[in-house]
């Protein structure tokens, strides 16, 4: 036998035995579930059986020997002359554990090791002692004993040279062994091995026409294709000005062909998530026994396909998180026993897609995340000061969970505990362009959410133009595009100290300028942004929260390769990659998230919609709030919790009409009664200038709207304020500092009552 | 070792410079460039190098020299490093010399700045010097990050 043949034949080998091995785990634990039956024992008996014959066949005397030994046992299980046990699984995963050592071994070294397996052996032996009572049916079964003789033949089996290439696997039972002859890289291949097998029972024929491809391969394809795709843009480009409708029609051809080309070899690339959910009923089990905590594994989705390259770079991750659960987020049988839960803990694996991407949660229904210990972890640990935790929310004590280095497990443990983890997979999966959040209620349990990408080398983008210069944005940040024009563009833009947002339906969209935060000149349009005729905001989503990016021009979408930038452009996070555009230049690819934090208009204060929700349950915790800033007349600095502004809303005087003694303003087919701030506040208010447009917070409280005129909105701020001079005014809470400035806290149900009174009076 | 060694040469404000001619793939003429915007004063900006992009750095800001006059092209030494090709951009392209080993000499003490990083030694040259570029180093961009780009805690 050539040397090459050899190894060919050991990758051959090594290929088929990791597959084999890992569905022999699944199989186990189906059995060891109660379910499964003889398909399962069948299945588990070929796969052993397979792999020593084949070893057999190499020369591989202790791979064959172990599995022998393992076969053996099976064996007897198979024929029902034994009843599995759960001490036979437990062998049985320690005998798949030790042949994928020995396996390793091979691989790494050309020869299956020396690693001692006597204890494992002698107690597969030990295992295949035959109750009394069924002692009757001992005599080993002869027909397959003498079969399987063929294979302890030590001696390898030399294919005679220019040997046909079988596709078939190893024959079980034939007398001369066929050994299949595989060309480098592409080799056909049944899946299944020996499924040819007399035993091969119901195999589905889907199998039979799967090839293998080296990935390395596949890549190189999907390079090219890469490679085409720009080139078809840029001819596509290029066709636009000439005339020719043979050439016109050809490119068209080009175009339609290049794009099903490009879908067709991503599909080939396509895994679905269940190859790495596959190991995790084994993880499971090893982990909860070692823990001894009973865990019940659900998984959903298990045919979502995902890019290969995403495949690898979620399994670490998920398995790590996995793990966690069980050990940090499963409490074990008592404590659950004593919390009122079933004594099983769930832990749930689900995937799906939804738009373009994939979603991954892992759920269990364990303790929860302690957030006041996870504060004290990370004080004890100096990743934190007090102080900075008194004042974080909730979701920011939760991503606590990912600095590095930090560890809530008390005592280190095989399974976690040593504060490497959550950090690292919270990097792998930023890495690919996806995103975790983290939800946990105490008691309940936790929910991981992953969205990942589904494939990270071509992505459709909305190429902009900012500056002269032309950015790739990938679609699927993108949220909406607002376009501005005339005098839409001149007023729809306004500034809260110098921070521009936009009112889109109602909710404040912070603004980023995109040539502002590249510090690069203004395009070829004249005048600062604010003059332009027309303003394009691109609304963007990033870590969940919305912004509005403005740009100078919107082109067009594409589909775009994604390009790596080299090391020395790498510090910068505003940008994800570069790509080629159709007329050959290169164009920068925006990192949206990083982007948002480059400027500042993700931070927490502005999570608005979030601040509704919890201003109210914060302010028993703490006093800290969200305010409306805004002043009446020229120098009263007012606030009232942002939670309270419905909305804010400009009105035109000519708009203002008049019931009873009231102002009001027709508004979203309501009648807004108007209340003057000034009118109603004691104090000296400095009248401002009379101006044309009234700035108006609508409030409203059971059902009823009111709008609250005041001379102009300041800002919004998230601050711990403290009443400084509680007041007894009407319609005034009290005073308090607010951004180093006397701030009053308007008592808005009292001024309405004030208000209300008012108008009473003077219609009566 | 063999005495003799080959270098492509290249001047860059008045100053020859070389790199081994190994490590460089190909000499180009000046290619239009990406601006990237936030990216260190060094970056010139990317190219496309058939189909692959590649960093062009601008030898004169790494060598902190004075600006290239504005109207003169530079032309694109790319060379290979160990993070893939790089572009230097240079003022005009030399010959390939071959020169003695012999008249090597490590850079002179007084050498500092960015130059002490990047000029790993000196050939004398008949009338003049050749400074022998370390491209791994000379491809090195130590400038901070940009500002504004540390995430929030």
């Amino acid at each position: 036998m050539t040397e090459t043949l050899q190894q060919e034949l050991i990758k051959d080998l090594l290929l088929e035995s990791h597959e084999g091995l890992d569905r022999l785990d699944r199989e186990l634990l189906v059995l060891e579930q109660g379910q499964g039956g003889s398909d399962s024992m069948n299945n588990i008996f070929r796969v052993i059986h397979t792999l020593k014959g084949t070893a057999g066949c190499l020369g591989l005397s202790h791979i064959e020997h172990t599995a022998h030994a393992g076969e053996n046992l099976l064996s007897l299980l198979r024929d029902g002359k034994l009843v599995i046990t759960p001490a036979m699984i437990t062998s049985l995963l320690a005998l798949s554990d030790a042949l994928r050592g020995m396996l390793r071994t091979l691989e790494a070294t050309g020869t299956d090791g020396t690693a001692d397996h006597s204890e494992l052996l002698a107690k597969l032996e030990q295992l295949q002692v035959i109750p009394a009572a069924s002692a009757a049916t001992v005599p080993a079964p002869p027909a397959t004993k003498a079969v399987y003789g063929l294979f302890s033949d030590d001696e390898p089996v030399a294919p005679a040279e220019g040997h046909e290439p079988s596709v078939a696997a190893v024959p079980a039972a034939a007398p001369q062994p066929e050994i299949q002859i595989a060309k480098p890289a592409v080799h056909a291949h049944d899946v299944g091995p020996a499924a040819s097998a007399p035993e091969g029972g119901n195999r589905s024929s889907v199998a039979d026409n799967a090839i293998r491809v080296d990935i390395s391969q596949l890549d190189k394809v999907m390079n090219l294709v890469g490679e085409l795709v720009l080139a078809r843009n840029q001819i596509i480009a290029n066709t636009a000005q000439f005339d020719q409708a043979a050439l016109i029609t050809a490119s068209q051809r080009l175009n339609i062909i290049t794009t099903e080309l490009q879908e067709s070899v991503m599909k080939t690339r396509m895994q679905p998530i269940g190859n790495v959910w596959g190991k995790f009923p084994r993880i499971v089990r090893d982990v909860s026994h070692e823990l001894h905590k009973k865990v019940r594994l659900v998984m959903e989705g298990q045919s979502t396909e995902l890019d290969r390259t995403i495949i690898e770079a979620i399994k670490d991750p998920l398995t790590h998180i996995v793990r966690n659960s069980i050990d940090h987020g499963i409490e074990s049988p008592e404590k659950r026993r004593a919390a009122g839960k079933a004594e099983e803990g769930l832990l749930s694996l689900r995937a799906y897609h939804e738009g373009g991407q994939v979603n991954i949660e892992i759920m269990d229904d364990g303790g929860g995340i302690n957030l006041e210990r996870v504060k004290a972890k990370a004080i004890s640990q100096n990743l934190l000061s007090a102080e900075r935790a008194a004042n974080l929310s909730e979701r920011e004590s939760l991503n606590l969970i990912f600095l590095p280095g930090l560890s809530t497990a008390d005592k280190i443990t095989n399974v976690s505990g040593r504060g490497v983890g959550m950090d690292v997979v919270k990097t792998n999966i930023e890495k690919i362009g996806g995103s975790i959040d983290l939800q946990t209620q105490p008691g309940q349990g936790t929910t991981l959410k992953i969205k990942i990408p589904l494939t990270l080398a071509i992505i459709p983008a909305l190429i902009v133009t900012s500056g002269g210069d032309r950015y790739a944005i990938p679609q699927v940040s993108l949220l909406e595009l607002v376009r501005l024009e005339g005098a839409q563009a001149r007023k729809g833009i306004e500034q809260l100290y110098g921070a521009s947002v936009y009112r889109l339906r109602g909710q404040l969209l912070p603004l980023a300028y995109l040539n502002q935060q590249f510090k690069v000149a203004a395009g070829t349009k004249k005048g600062g942004p604010e003059q332009d005729d027309v303003i394009n905001i691109i609304v963007l989503q990033a870590d969940g929260r919305p912004f509005g990016l403005v740009v100078d021009e919107i082109n067009d979408t594409e589909e775009i390769v994604v390009k790596p930038l080299g090391k020395q452009l790498k510090g910068i996070t505003s940008f994800a990659g570069a790509t080629i555009m159709g007329d050959g230049r290169v164009a920068l690819i925006l990192d949206v998230v990083g982007l948002a934090q480059h400027a500042n208009v993700v931070a927490e204060t502005r999570d608005r919609s979030a601040a509704n929700v919890q201003t109210r349950a914060k302010d028993s915790v703490d006093n800290r709030q969200t305010l409306l800033l805004f002043s009446v007349g020229k120098d009263r600095r007012m606030a009232i919790p942002l939670s309270l502004a419905a909305r804010l809303e400009e009105f035109p005087i000519s708009k203002i009409e008049r019931t009873g003694a009231l102002d009001v303003v027709q508004y979203r087919g309501q009648i807004l009664p108007l209340i003057r701030v000034a009118d109603y506040i004691p104090g000296r208010v400095t009248q401002e200038a009379p101006t044309d447009i009234l700035q108006v917070v609508v409030y409203s409280d059971q059902g009823r709207s009111y709008g609250l005129v005041v001379s102009q909105i300041n800002d919004i701020v998230e601050e711990a304020i403290t009443i400084k001079r509680a007041s007894t005014a009407r319609g005034i809470l009290g005073s308090a500092v607010v951004h180093e400035k006397v701030t009053d806290l308007l008592d808005v149900p009292g001024l309405i009552a004030a208000a209300e009174a008012t108008s009473a009076q003077s219609a009566a | 070792m063999s005495s003799h060694k080959r270098f492509c040469t290249f001047i860059v404000d008045g100053l020859t410079f070389g790199v081994d001619v190994l490590r460089v793939q190909e000499v180009i003429r000046f290619q239009e460039m990406t601006r990237v915007p936030l990216a260190s004063a060094m970056v010139s900006g990317l190219i496309n190098l058939r189909g692959q992009i590649v960093t062009a750095i601008d030898l004169r800001r790494r060598l902190a020299l004075t600006d290239r006059p504005p109207g003169q092209l530079p032309m694109n030494v790319v060379v290979r490093t160990d993070d893939g090709a790089v572009s230097l951009l240079v003022d005009e392209i030399g010959d390939v010399l071959e020169v003695d080993e012999s008249t090597y000499e490590r850079p002179p003490e007084t050498l500092t700045g960015a130059a002490r990083q990047i000029v790993q030694g000196v050939y004398k040259l008949k009338d003049s010097l050749l400074l022998i570029i370390d491209t791994n180093e000379a491809v090195t961009v130590h400038d901070k990050v940009a500002p504004g780009l540390t995430k929030a805690a």
